[in-house]
């Protein structure tokens, strides 16, 4: 299996502060990827790189079947090449119908002489109500999203992020704030997600990590600590250490 | 999508219900914006009664000069379309638009000074008997046109000056270029927000202040005059010159409006006014933001030449403080007047205000003694019109066209602070309206 998204020798600093350290990690095209670690490990700005919100000092960061470098390109042209990311905080464009966000979000080209001439069609309204279904919303399209209630939102954005039909998924903290069984389905989604494209969840929560029951990256100081399944890595003794020790 | 069926189902709640239909897209888009419609059929009616008002067509009840003053009013409307979709819409303040639409006035004012000064030229050389060489007419137009400034020579700008075909072009093509490039360099950086408000007025100031020079090739501050008066048609009555105009000013709107109503109406504007509201995000659904950007700001750009290019010619006169920083900032106070985000509130806010405003300064307003002072409406026109800026952005943030959502019964429900969207001053569409 080769790897969808394959990141070697990554460093970054800020003000002298090395966020990232010579970092390495892959991730194969259908896969279910943990990565933990304590509060200034580097979770947040992995992802920051991967997205191409940060620019990294050396390393590379290749992704997809030809292995094509994301370093260079801008935020909109990674997400073009099949990666979503799950905010913390849900982020719906609340001026506008559920539908518009859904058609937003839809898979079509982006650029603006053709978005100008773009019209949506009978499959593409089927989608967006298939969508809107499949995350509970099937009655609420024509309302404003920011009458929806926060979980409402919070669907909302994961039915945006289908629509976007990416490889590669990168979800921030997703069990944050939620109640236990908007947690439940939270795991049962993203396990599901995860059968058809790469899925890489950053979270602080152990319990929620072992329901995804999938393999863990620990992450300390910018660079990768320990790797494997988390019975495994709770049993590595510098993990145990740096993380799991204090808490 | 095969992992789709095999989703968990969010608990829909309440009784699933009668489902709303898929879609409202096989609508026709008039009946999806009867306000384009009914804006149409109010610009055409009003059209037809200033022309069968006029002095030429029609019982001579509008002076020809208040004639002009409409026409030129229907080109602020214009000029505030575009504010309205670069700012209202896409929420990029742009506070130098009216350097462009200015610069569309010096392109088209060019080669009407020209045409109309080698006519005279001509007709004068012909008296001496021996037929005028070209060289003899060109250095003829050249000390007309600047001996103003003190020069004799024809500036190499002036190069296409003699057709009016080119000249049409570069009206489009100078704004457009120099919207692009500044826009380029502006949002490539990532300049947003206050910063890039200044950066538009720092441009329309260093604009004017070089035409005020006089060897900037554009007679200085003397700007270009005289043109009211069409090459070619010298004969013709003011009369009837400024009905044509005040036609193709109202032609101009209305095509201006139906272009940009389809634009916003569509996923276009869907876009844009999802990059108003947070544009990051607008990113990562990969969407080039800069480059939505830098297209709008070129296509308002050239809106507002087209608007600057039929305006001038009903004034008569254009000189470097029509690119005064003051000029773009009134602009955008008039669409927050009429109603940022909803494209007749921007032609209500222009046409009300320009029109009230011509009448304070006009002197006929009375002024008031108050015994310790006088108040000249002349001067104090200013500060009623500031002060109406500021009760507008308090008290009724979607200005003049908010009236129309009472009327409609759209309700705007109290969030106690917690709005719609980041940018509440806009038209938050149709909100509770089932």
């Amino acid at each position: 299996m080769t790897a969808l998204l394959e990141v070697s020798g990554l460093s970054v600093s800020f003000d002298g502060f090395r966020a990232i350290n010579n970092l390495s990690f892959s991730i194969g095209p259908a896969e279910l990827r943990a990565i933990i670690g304590p509060n200034g490990a580097g979770k947040t700005t992995f992802m920051d790189i991967v997205t191409g919100k940060t620019r990294p000092d050396t390393g590379s960061v290749t992704f997809g079947e030809r292995s094509i470098s994301l370093l260079g390109m801008n935020e909109a042209r990674i997400a073009r090449e099949g990666i979503g990311r799950k905010f913390q905080r849900p982020t719906v464009f609340e001026d506008q119908t559920v539908t518009d966000n859904l058609i937003l979000a839809l898979k079509a080209p982006r650029s603006p002489w053709r978005v100008l001439g773009w019209r949506p069609k009978a499959p593409d309204m089927a989608r967006v109500q298939a969508l809107a279904e499949e995350v509970g919303l099937g009655d609420h399209l024509a309302r404003k999203s920011g009458e929806l209630s926060h979980g409402q939102k919070q669907w909302l954005e994961i039915a945006m992020l289908l629509a976007q039909e990416p490889k590669l998924l990168l979800v921030d903290e997703p069990a944050a704030g939620m109640t236990p069984a908007e947690r439940e389905q939270t795991t049962t989604l993203l396990v599901s997600l995860a059968k058809t494209r790469a899925v890489v969840v950053v979270e602080h929560d152990m319990d929620f990590v072992r329901r995804l029951n999938c393999r863990v990256t620990v992450l300390h100081e910018g660079s990768v600590l320990a790797e494997g399944s988390l019975d495994h890595v709770t049993q590595n003794a510098q993990v145990i250490n740096v993380y799991l020790g204090r808490g | 999508m095969t992992a789709s069926s095999s989703l968990p189902k969010y608990p829909t709640g309440g009784a699933g219900g009668v489902k709303p239909p898929a879609a409202n897209a096989s609508r026709s888009f008039i009946a999806r914006n009867p306000s384009v419609l009914i804006f149409l059929l109010a610009l055409a009616a009003f059209t037809i009664i200033v022309t069968i008002a006029s002095e030429a067509y029609g019982v001579g009840f509008i002076s020809t000069s208040f004639v002009k003053t409409l026409g030129k009013t229907l080109c602020l409307c214009l000029v505030a379309l575009a504010m309205d979709l670069i700012w209202g819409y896409a929420g990029i303040l742009s506070l130098g638009h009216m350097a462009f639409f200015a610069l569309g006035g010096y392109m088209i004012g060019m080669w009407l000074m020209y045409a109309r000064t080698e006519e005279i030229v001509v007709a004068a050389l012909a008296q001496g008997g021996l037929p005028a060489t070209p060289e003899e007419v060109t250095q003829g137009i050249a000390t007309q046109i600047f001996g103003v400034v003190g020069s004799s020579d024809l500036p190499v700008i002036w190069s296409f000056a003699h057709s009016l075909p080119l000249q049409l072009i570069l009206a489009l093509a100078v704004p457009g270029l120099l919207a692009l490039i500044f826009g380029w360099l502006a949002f490539r950086s990532r300049v947003t927000g206050v910063y890039l408000s200044i950066l538009t007025q720092a441009m329309t100031l260093a604009l004017a202040l070089y035409l005020f020079q006089n060897d900037s090739g554009l007679r200085g501050n003397n700007g270009l005059s005289g043109l009211q008066n069409l090459p070619g048609l010298g004969d013709t009555s003011q009369d009837l010159v400024s009905v044509w105009f005040f036609w193709a000013s109202a032609l101009a709107l209305g095509v201006g409006y139906l272009v940009l109503a389809s634009v916003v109406s569509g996923k276009f504007g869907s876009v844009i006014r999802a990059i108003r509201d947070d544009e990051a995000r607008v990113r990562f659904l990969g969407y080039p933001v800069e480059g939505y950007k830098l297209f709008l700001f070129t296509l308002t750009a050239i809106i507002a030449a087209i608007a600057g290019a039929l305006y001038y010619p009903q004034a008569g006169i254009i000189n470097p403080a029509e690119l005064a920083p003051i000029a773009s900032i009134y602009l955008a106070v008039w669409v927050a007047i009429g109603g940022r985000g909803r494209l007749y509130g921007a032609v209500i806010g222009a046409a009300l205000v320009s029109l009230v405003s011509s009448w304070f300064t006009s002197g006929q307003v009375p002024s008031i003694p108050l015994g310790f002072a006088t108040i000249h409406w002349v001067d104090w026109w200013l500060v009623l019109l500031g002060a109406a800026f500021v009760g507008v952005t308090l008290f009724a943030p979607k200005g003049i066209g908010g009236l129309f959502d009472r009327f409609q019964g759209i309700a705007t429900p109290d969030r106690k602070g917690a709005a719609l969207g980041p940018d509440d001053g806009s038209l938050q569409e149709r909100e509770a309206q089932e």
